[in-house]
């Protein structure tokens, strides 16, 4: 195991020995000491390894992750996961604002709870959120799913394309455009493999849970709609 | 983008640190705000006193101020000068007499701030050096809130700089831009308001005075806020025996806060807190928008 004690090196010097790595590197399991919220750890790996980070990260923690398995043992700050690619990022704390935002592959688990703007303008990426979210949540979502435990904040999938949204709390309002689906067995049996995935047991039923999406009526510009923008 | 640290100590064991964990905390947001820098502390004092923080633009004192304050206002003076600025200590029946005194007398001079307790520094320059030349480190207290700034709507002047006091024992520190505080800053004149700068930061520290001169609890006064400010907004507010934080709606600029059984404490990012004692088991937490957190102190 590669050990970095951050107390003694840099951040710039890990990711730099992170982004040398190749596919077939031996240095598959990484963890790194004394984040102490530091940014942009771990940003930009693209080799299926492990990295474990120690505590607490700051902004854009595993961006643009490709391949490898990030886990913060602590929080998360903003944009947590932004822009993955694929790979899974998993977070045992809270996450910041825009976790996941913009991403197109990959799996970003959430033991904790997620601020607003979870997975704003998703394009693909997987995203389980153990806890609660915040307002603004998949705003713009294109595509991909966003799983929620617990209940979710103001304006949810405002704008939505494509995403799939499925909530099990309360949702405090739905934004523009976005509307309650029916759940059918091809939604449950993605639910279930979503929660399989994240470490959810069976205690946790996909018939708990209600699914949201896009009414598609924003899709083209209709001036009945103006209220709406 | 600014730089927010607030401490408020609930065990008072940590007293005598406050000032070395805000000072620490401050230059941690070096990044995020590198104008100008200043702090409000909440130190030693009683009812019975009032303190004045004064700054002198050339940073320059005359001799005796003290004495020669003393000879006209009729009662003891204490002047403490740090740096550029001053602390004046006197009975509270003579606040009145000695700002005319100082408006007469030291007309260049600013009052930045007064209270019974508080205590404000601001000027020019990185956060570390600001600490440093007002001795931040050695301060004590039961509270203290700094702000590192980088200038969006008025310019790079220790007017500009934060802390604002616009009533006694308040201070108001900002990350973000209000975009209706011309039209807010009339109406407060028209209440009785004084502004000393152009800033948009003043006029809600101004709006949150009003409110509470108007009989509002610090917490009411933060509420009212959610519908008269307009803007970006993340606030950090001190009073005497009071600390409170509270985000615009869409949550726009960071927060993160820390909590124990010894104290609150706040900061832009987690890394500003990553020093303060007992962090590891404290609870970490983003305050959520449009909701008010205050904590007072009994």
């Amino acid at each position: 195991m590669q050990c970095v004690d951050l107390a003694e090196t840099s951040r710039r010097a890990l990711n730099q020995r992170l982004h040398a790595l190749t596919a077939d590197t031996n240095e598959t399991h990484w963890r790194v000491l004394n984040p102490e919220g530091q940014h942009a750890l771990a940003a930009g790996v693209d080799a299926p390894i492990m990295v474990e980070i120690a505590g607490h990260a700051g902004y854009y923690c595993a961006g643009m992750n490709k391949a490898a398995t990030v886990v913060v043992e602590g929080n998360a700050g903003v944009g947590v996961a932004e822009n993955m690619m694929s790979g899974m990022v998993h977070v045992k704390g809270d996450a910041s604002q825009a976790a996941g935002a913009t991403a197109h592959g990959g799996l970003l688990v959430i033991d904790g709870n997620a601020a607003a703007r979870c997975g704003i303008s998703m394009k693909g990426i997987d995203i389980v959120v153990k806890g609660s979210i915040g307002p603004m949540s998949a705003f713009m979502a294109q595509a991909g799913s966003l799983v929620v435990l617990g209940d979710a904040g103001d304006a949810l999938g405002d704008s939505i394309y494509e995403a799939r949204l499925y909530v099990r709390g309360n949702v405090a309002s739905l934004g523009a455009d976005c509307v309650e689906k029916t759940m059918r067995d091809e939604h449950r049996t993605e639910l279930r493999a979503l929660l399989d995935k994240a470490g959810v047991g069976q205690e946790v039923g996909v018939d708990s849970f209600r699914r949201y999406g896009s009414a598609r009526r924003l899709y083209n510009f209709h001036v009945d709609n103006a209220s709406d923008y | 983008m600014c730089g927010i640290v607030g401490l408020f100590l609930k065990n008072e064991a940590l007293q005598p640190r406050l000032g070395a964990l805000l000072s620490d905390m401050l230059e941690v947001m070096t990044g995020r705000g590198p104008d100008s820098a200043g702090f409000a502390v909440y130190g030693s004092g009683d009812k019975t006193h009032v303190k004045l923080t004064l700054r002198s633009p050339d940073g320059s004192w005359p001799d005796r101020i003290g004495s020669e304050m003393a000879a006209t206002i009729g009662c003891a003076v204490d002047a403490s000068p740090r740096d550029t600025h001053m602390v004046i200590t006197i009975p509270a029946s003579a606040e009145t007499a000695a700002r005319g005194w100082l408006a007469e007398h030291l007309p260049q001079v600013d009052v930045v701030g007064g209270g019974h307790r508080i205590e404000i520094y601001k000027e020019v320059g990185l956060p570390a050096s600001v600490a440093d030349r007002f001795g931040l480190a050695a301060m004590t207290g039961s509270h203290a809130i700094g702000h590192t700034r980088m200038a969006t709507e008025s310019a790079v002047t220790t007017l500009g700089a934060h802390p604002f006091s616009t009533g006694a024992d308040q201070c108001l520190v900002h990350n973000g831009s209000l975009s209706n505080h011309a039209s807010l800053r009339r109406r407060l004149a028209r209440e009785g308001l004084h502004f000393a700068t152009d800033n948009d930061s003043e006029v809600a520290a101004g709006y949150l005075t009003w409110k509470m001169r108007e009989g509002a609890s610090l917490a009411q006064a933060l509420e009212a806020g959610l519908d008269d400010l307009d803007g970006f907004y993340t606030f950090v507010v001190g009073t005497e025996n009071g600390f409170a934080v509270l985000r615009d709606p869409i949550s726009c600029k960071p927060a993160v806060m820390a909590e124990t059984d010894d104290y609150v404490a706040f900061g832009s990012e987690y890394r500003a807190l990553v020093g303060l004692p007992g962090i590891e088991s404290a609870q970490v937490f983003e305050p959520e928008p449009a909701r008010v957190y205050a904590w007072e102190r009994n």
